[in-house]
């Protein structure tokens, strides 16, 4: 079977930044903690692979725990989104039209229609700014958007034949949700969660970059990118490193949910909006 | 049609409902006691409690949550704690940057996501097509703050076209306000106009695989006036949701372009009432918010409704 380009694409670019964490928790080129004011602001060298920072601190090894700390927020993320948004989907479609469905489905709406980031810096003000906070502000969105994916494919799979068969074999709902529903919406979880995944870095970076998400001395890339704007007029080239760093990964897991798409389920091979 | 709008009114005041509740817990109960929040930990009982007392805060929680959501209704929105000015003055003021803010990007971002939208669905396959999902997916995985960023670097440092940030107010006049608001309108368009080109695109392609498309082709229209006559205005539908959606996301989601260029947007009061612990901005502003995200999709369903009588009878 031949493997979709987007999908090499998309994991050459986000297995990349997945490699870059991953090494950095052994080891990094330098000492992210350790300021050395004598080496600020150092144009690339070979000592110094992407140059340095106001604090002399290496590029190269805060782009990688940044990647450790967006990677790690967001995975958490959408890990709360399928552990809560799966089952309530599978509840309610399960039980559809009853009362348990419309207060499924009628609370999802409600979260949607929150503005998600004001939310977001909300709890991370009113609990204090904390990566373990914003997980929990980024992932509370995740959940509607799980239970209403698995609800929507669910839901079209209880009105099939075979289902019909399991529940005059005498299974009970909760059980052919988890034995027949459950493995058939995999591919689908799998597709958005890669999306979730993608849109959970764009708004871990966004959080820190307002100051709401990992505190210092602990390198995100959001951060970065506040730090390097405070010297913009005189260090132009600053914001561009975390920036590209963001960009590369969220396109990567982009192009690997369309991908996983394509591999997947070959009917929705449409691009997707 | 009478019917299915009274459902949706009845919904949509039980989603204002629950939601009031929601921000009034998150704000009002969960933190604790709310005045000594806003004072911060260094200050005196006595101060605390003149600010209990000046808040309304020694009456039981539903009588403070009626008093607040009836306050609401009245267009009393509170007196903010740290700018000393009903609430409700200071949203009508800013809302007069928010509002063109979110119409300029809405603007620029449907005048490039229409022409790229279809294009890309008229060369389906080709070159043309691939060049511009590529773009596109570009254009989504930007952080808006980021690529806001470099436009300063651009046209603001290298080029002196623009200035790096703040606003000066609609008195200086129509064109110093349109220019401080370029840049942050284009920073906040790209993303968007990757979205809708997308979803444009994959109406336009769908439709266009229906078959009242091949009877026109049938009948002897082009395959570029069966796309403009009669498939453009079917894709709309999805178009117009999303635009709806992306209305109310900008009003909200301009809260960090509003910081990057020191714009004082509805965004911005929230993120200073925030880190300044002023709850009774957060809390009104956040319900307002709110209102306008549930009022726009009311609008949209009712405007749907009203164009598809198929959609009626559907939930």
């Amino acid at each position: 079977m031949r493997l979709p380009v987007q999908l090499i694409l998309g994991g050459v670019l986000a297995g990349l930044f997945l490699a870059l964490a991953l090494i950095s928790l052994v080891w990094t080129p330098h000492d992210v903690v350790a300021l050395s004011i004598a080496d600020r602001l150092q144009a690339p060298s070979a000592r110094f692979l992407l140059g340095t920072d106001h604090l002399g601190r290496d590029i190269l090894s805060m782009i990688m725990v940044g990647a450790r700390t967006s990677l790690a927020v967001a995975l958490v993320a959408v890990g709360i989104g399928i552990v809560v948004g799966v089952p309530l989907g599978l509840l309610a479609a399960a039980t559809r039209g009853s009362l348990l469905d419309e207060v499924v489905m009628r609370g999802n709406d409600l979260v949607f229609a929150f503005p998600s980031l004001v939310i977001a810096i909300l709890i991370t003000a009113v609990f204090g700014p904390s990566a373990v906070n914003a997980i929990i502000a980024i992932g509370i969105f995740n959940i509607p958007v799980f239970a209403r994916v698995t609800r929507g494919a669910a839901l079209s799979l209880w009105t099939l034949d075979y289902i019909l068969a399991a529940r005059v074999a005498g299974k009970g709902r909760a059980r052919i949700s988890v034995e027949h529903i459950l493995p058939n919406i995999l591919n689908l979880l799998i597709v958005q969660g890669t999306i979730q995944f993608s849109l959970g870095i764009l708004a871990e970076a966004a959080l820190s970059y307002v100051g709401l998400g990992a505190q210092p001395p602990t390198p995100s890339w959001g951060r970065m990118l506040a730090e390097a704007q405070t010297m913009i007029y005189t260090n132009p080239w600053l914001p561009v490193l975390p920036g590209l760093a963001i960009v590369l990964t969220v396109l990567g897991l982009n192009l690997m949910g369309d991908g996983l798409r394509d591999l997947l389920d070959p009917r929705l091979r449409r691009v997707r909006a | 049609m009478l019917r299915y709008a009274t459902l949706r009114f009845l919904s949509l005041t039980l989603s204002l409902i629950v939601a009031s509740v929601v921000i009034f817990a998150v704000i009002e109960v969960i933190p604790g006691d709310p005045a000594a929040f806003m004072l911060g930990m260094n200050a005196s009982p006595d101060t605390v409690a003149a600010l209990r007392a000046d808040l309304g805060l020694e009456g039981s929680v539903p009588a403070r949550y009626l008093a607040w959501v009836g306050g609401m209704l009245t267009g009393d929105f509170g007196t903010s704690y740290t700018y000393r000015v009903p609430v409700a003055d200071l949203v009508a003021e800013r809302l007069k940057v928010s509002l063109p803010l979110a119409a300029y990007a809405l603007a620029l971002s449907t005048l490039i996501a229409m022409p790229v939208g279809i294009l890309a669905a008229a060369r389906r396959g080709r070159a043309t097509d691939y060049g511009i999902m590529g773009a596109t997916q570009l254009g989504i995985a930007v952080p808006n703050f980021w690529f806001a960023m470099l436009l300063v670097l651009v046209f603001a440092i290298n080029l002196p076209w623009f200035s790096a940030g703040g606003f000066p107010g609609w008195e200086a006049g129509l064109w110093p306000g349109l220019k401080a608001l370029t840049l942050p309108a284009i920073a906040l368009a790209l993303p968007q106009a990757s979205i809708l080109a997308r979803v444009l695109r994959s109406a336009l392609i769908e439709t266009l695989e229906q078959d009242y498309i091949r009877t026109a082709r049938a009948k002897g229209l082009s395959r570029g006036q069966a796309l403009r006559g009669h498939a453009l205005r079917n894709a709309l539908i999805p178009v117009l949701t999303i635009l709806g959606l992306q209305f109310s996301f900008l009003l909200a989601g301009a809260i960090i372009i509003e910081n990057v260029f020191f714009l004082p947007g509805l965004g911005r009061l929230i993120f200073q009432g925030i880190t300044q612990r002023d709850l009774v901005v957060v809390e009104s502003v956040t319900m307002l918010l709110v209102f306008a995200v549930i009022a726009v999709t009311f609008l949209v369903d009712l405007a749907y409704a009203a164009a598809d009588p198929r959609l009626r009878r559907r939930r």
